[in-house]
């Protein structure tokens, strides 16, 4: 690679010049268009909620204040929403982990009796599907509506998720090591568990960030079948003040209209930083991971 | 001497049939292991394609999914007849192709920069960046862009305004509907789907680009001839699975993004599948599940006939 490296800067030519300077232009221009949203909301929501509502705020925070995040966290809804959306996202990956490993280890050896018909059956599931009715009527019938595990069982399985680990023990763990251990006398359940796990640690990190950031984000399901409030889960209340509030702004005293308007936009950028940010930070730290699980779904999946 | 060259391939057999016991008993524990996996797989994505049949049939519930009357197509041919059929199709399609046309060159384009790029410091930290947005829920996205574009505090009307456009509230504007909904999926999902083509960029053999360099080839030559057909097998696939899901917009950010004033443009099969069948006060699940079938068929022809047409002609094939 270093060799590679050198010869590059031999053969760097005007026209190579050229082409790095425009290069370094464009990947600056997605760099800005990506960023500038997301600086602005949080710069918004440390600003005060006049400098929100006369709109001072263009890059950095205006008159700095933690108004918006203090009147986030006295909201009853939105921490019940949290406490909620913790709760599933904890119990539903820890459900998807178990389920997901149980389905792609049988899948990924080859020794699998009729593995074809049983990789047939998971595979068709993605390209076609009983829709939504038909799914709303197994769930009534089931009793899961109006309960917290109507959002963690019936999306206990992702088959895509399970291509992705499936392929990752058929390709990186070598068959000869799992033979010799069957030679030896282990199970395949001991196996699993003490051989290709460990070996695997890459991919089941990929795999929980996935679900995790799924069920952090799972609108759908509560939409769909939850109508218990205290059931909620924060995507819901966050609909309801991000999009919902901001359709039917009936204003009367146009003065008190503003301040109070102010702190609404104040509160919505509070909101989206507190709900977004906990994986935005998290991610930096297992970026390496990430892109090669996507690498893996991609090229062999 | 004869009495061991007898008896050697008869304990060889013998092995061999314990061994084959042995991996029977062994292979058939894979079984236990996928059995809770594979009861879930039949009762969440089994069962209710099972219960597509109400599809044709008048659903009652008192009489279940299998006792209610079977009534053939007529399903089909209310929603082929009724008022707004045409409207929910071309929505359905004009805002899928539209996002698949405009979001299919970005993640290449990016990848490309980005291989490219001579400084890996500030690589990295585009690629971080761009990745970001991917964690923003859909909600949150919609909510971002009620907010941008709201015309009494949003920055888009700002900074239109310098330019003297009178104040517009985009979200309520049918014709803004489209756009709205594509360039806000091509910012979201950029850096995500430029990861797919950095990994087949970085699958292509160093040595190509060492020989090119060689024999005297630019950047952008080396960019063009190899890195382009590179990727090429990987972009076909994509391509395919992408058209495959032609007429499947999904539910969440189209509903979200729906009101009253944007509905001309905004009624997509899926919301319309949850109207007709769930959210109407007269909830017809027959007919809901009809429309909703008639939408999976397509997709799955679809599909189909993509994939047949990339096998035929580039031996590139998602199974």
């Amino acid at each position: 690679m270093a060799a590679i490296e050198k010869k590059k800067s031999i053969h760097e030519t005007t026209e190579d010049n050229i082409f790095n300077i425009v290069n370094l232009i464009l990947l600056s221009i997605a760099f800005i268009v990506v960023l500038y949203p997301l600086i602005y909301i949080l710069s918004s929501s440390f600003s005060s909620p006049q400098a929100v509502s006369s709109g001072r705020v263009v890059l950095w925070p205006v008159e700095l204040s933690v108004r918006g995040y203090e009147e986030v966290f006295s909201h009853a809804a939105v921490l019940t929403g949290f406490k909620n959306t913790f709760f599933y996202t904890i119990v539903g990956t820890c459900i998807n982990m178990v389920m997901t490993i149980l389905a792609a280890y049988p899948l990924s050896r080859k020794t699998l009796p009729g593995r074809r018909v049983l990789n047939f059956l998971f595979m068709f599931t993605m390209i076609f599907n009983g829709g939504l009715i038909p799914a709303y009527i197994l769930n009534t019938n089931l009793g899961l509506v109006n309960t917290r595990w109507v959002m963690v069982i019936p999306t206990a399985l992702s088959v895509y998720n399970v291509t992705i680990a499936r392929s990752f023990f058929q390709s990186s763990i070598p068959e000869e090591m799992i033979e010799a251990a069957q030679v030896d006398g282990a199970s395949h359940f001991r196996i699993m568990v003490q051989l290709v796990l460990p070996l695997s640690k890459s991919v089941l990190a990929v795999l929980v960030l996935y679900y995790a950031v799924g069920h952090w984000n799972q609108y759908f399901q509560a939409f769909i079948y939850l109508s218990n409030r205290d059931l909620f889960p924060l995507q819901i209340v966050l609909r309801d003040i991000l999009i919902l509030n901001s359709m039917n702004n009936q204003i009367t005293d146009p003065q008190l209209m503003a301040a109070k308007q102010g702190m609404a936009d104040l509160i919505k950028y509070s909101l989206i930083v507190i709900s977004t940010g906990p994986f935005m930070i998290l991610y930096p730290f297992i970026a390496k991971h990430f892109v090669q699980g996507v690498m893996i779904g991609s090229v062999k999946g | 001497m004869a009495e061991a060259t007898q008896s050697a391939p008869l304990t060889n057999r013998q092995l061999a049939m314990r061994s084959l016991k042995r991996r029977l008993r062994l292979d058939w524990q894979l079984y236990l292991i996928i059995l809770l996996p594979l009861i879930w797989l039949i009762v969440f994505c089994y069962v209710p394609m099972y219960g597509v049949q109400i599809a044709f049939k008048k659903f009652q519930s008192s009489k279940g999914i299998f006792g209610s009357p079977w009534i053939g197509f007529e399903n089909f041919t209310r929603f082929f007849n009724s008022y707004n059929f045409t409207k929910i199709i071309w929505n359905t399609i004009s805002v899928s192709i539209y996002s698949l046309i405009a979001g299919f060159p970005f993640p290449i384009i990016l990848a490309m920069l980005l291989n490219n790029c001579v400084y890996k410091t500030y690589k990295k930290i585009v690629q971080m960046v761009t990745y970001l947005p991917y964690f923003i829920s859909t909600v949150v996205l919609v909510g971002m862009l009620v907010q941008f574009l709201s015309p009494r505090v949003g920055i888009i009307n700002k900074i239109l305004g310098i330019f003297g456009v009178p104040a517009t509230d985009f979200m309520a504007m049918p014709s803004a509907f489209r756009h709205i909904y594509v360039w806000s999926g091509v910012w979201q999902g950029t850096g995500f789907g430029c990861v797919i083509y950095l990994a087949a960029l970085a699958g292509i053999d160093p040595g190509l680009h060492e020989a090119a360099m060689i024999d005297g080839a630019s950047r952008l030559q080396r960019m063009w001839h190899i890195d382009v057909p590179g990727i090429l097998p990987t972009a076909t696939i994509l391509l395919i699975m992408n058209t495959g899901n032609v007429m499947n917009v999904g539910f969440e950010k189209v509903y979200l993004m729906q009101n009253t004033l944007n509905m001309d443009a905004s009624e997509v099969i899926s919301t319309y599948v949850y109207k007709v069948g769930l959210a109407s006060a007269a909830a017809d699940f027959s007919y809901s599940t009809a429309i909703g079938l008639f939408n999976s068929v397509i997709n799955l022809v679809m599909i189909s006939t993509v994939n047949a047409i990339s096998n035929k002609l580039s031996d590139t094939s998602i199974w």
